[in-house]
């Protein structure tokens, strides 16, 4: 079980329509490979963010399959359209069945 | 020619090599490419990787990949336990086909971005990047 996850996502809060903007996002997540070993040589069980999802005013933007190889704390960035003012909604999901979830509203004039 | 035991004995392990070496190179990484393709060999084009050539934490290194139009770019680390790294769809309300995030290297080896095109073909490119944990050199 992943504790103390906090998703932080940066979109910017105006943008002209049509515009591409940059999102960044990052999770604080441990992301346990599964193939480390503690001191007593037993494999320390994988607990990874396997799926991350961004969609904006319900069309999807990017959708992302996470393997182990995915460094701690991990981080995306991507490019999104805007051609009208709505929300980006991003979704994790842990391989322990939890989903995180955050929104970031933008205005496009 | 008369063949001594120290001949048959360097014959039998030469052929052993020979044997091992592209099967533990094919079987892994080659094969993950295969699976994302479906048997097809990706082709050259216009798919950009950006990965620092070294490296001096292979516990987060910083890759992105770009490919204009493309539907979908998997990315794969070749000298990993596990090629596959990261799949990235790109929906209707993307802004261009690229990304970038941080990834995990085992050591000095290939990272591979294969792209899925509209029309069905795949382009990929590759990228040695070393990696020197504790500055001992790749």
């Amino acid at each position: 079980m992943a504790t103390g996850v906090k998703p932080r996502v940066k979109v910017p809060k105006t943008a002209a329509a049509g515009d591409v903007i940059t999102i960044k996002t990052l999770i604080s997540h441990k992301m346990e490979s599964g193939n480390r070993k503690d001191k007593d040589g037993n494999v320390i069980p994988r607990s990874i963010i396997n799926r991350f999802t961004c969609d904006f005013n319900g069309a999807s933007v990017i959708d992302m399959t996470m393997h182990p190889a995915i460094s701690t704390n991990p981080y995306v960035e991507f490019k999104a359209r805007v051609d009208a003012s709505g929300e980006f909604k991003f979704t994790w999901y842990d391989d322990d069945g939890s989903v995180y979830e955050a929104a970031k509203s933008i205005t496009v004039s | 020619m008369k063949l001594t035991r120290r001949d048959a004995m360097a014959m039998g392990l030469g052929a052993t090599m020979v044997a091992m070496l592209p099967l533990r190179v094919s079987a892994g990484s080659h094969g993950a490419i295969m699976a994302f393709t479906g048997g097809a060999e990706p082709g050259e084009g216009d798919i950009t990787l950006t990965a620092p050539e070294i490296a001096e934490n292979g516990n987060t290194v910083p890759v992105g990949v770009s490919a204009p139009g493309a539907e979908e770019i998997i990315i794969l680390a070749m000298g990993n336990p596990n090629p596959e790294v990261a799949d990235f769809k790109f929906g209707p309300a993307a802004g261009a086909s690229e990304a970038s995030t941080r990834i995990r290297l085992a050591g000095t080896q290939d990272v591979v971005a294969v792209a899925r095109m509209p029309d069905g073909s795949f382009i990929k490119t590759s990228q040695n990047v070393k990696v020197t944990i504790g500055g001992c050199g790749g």
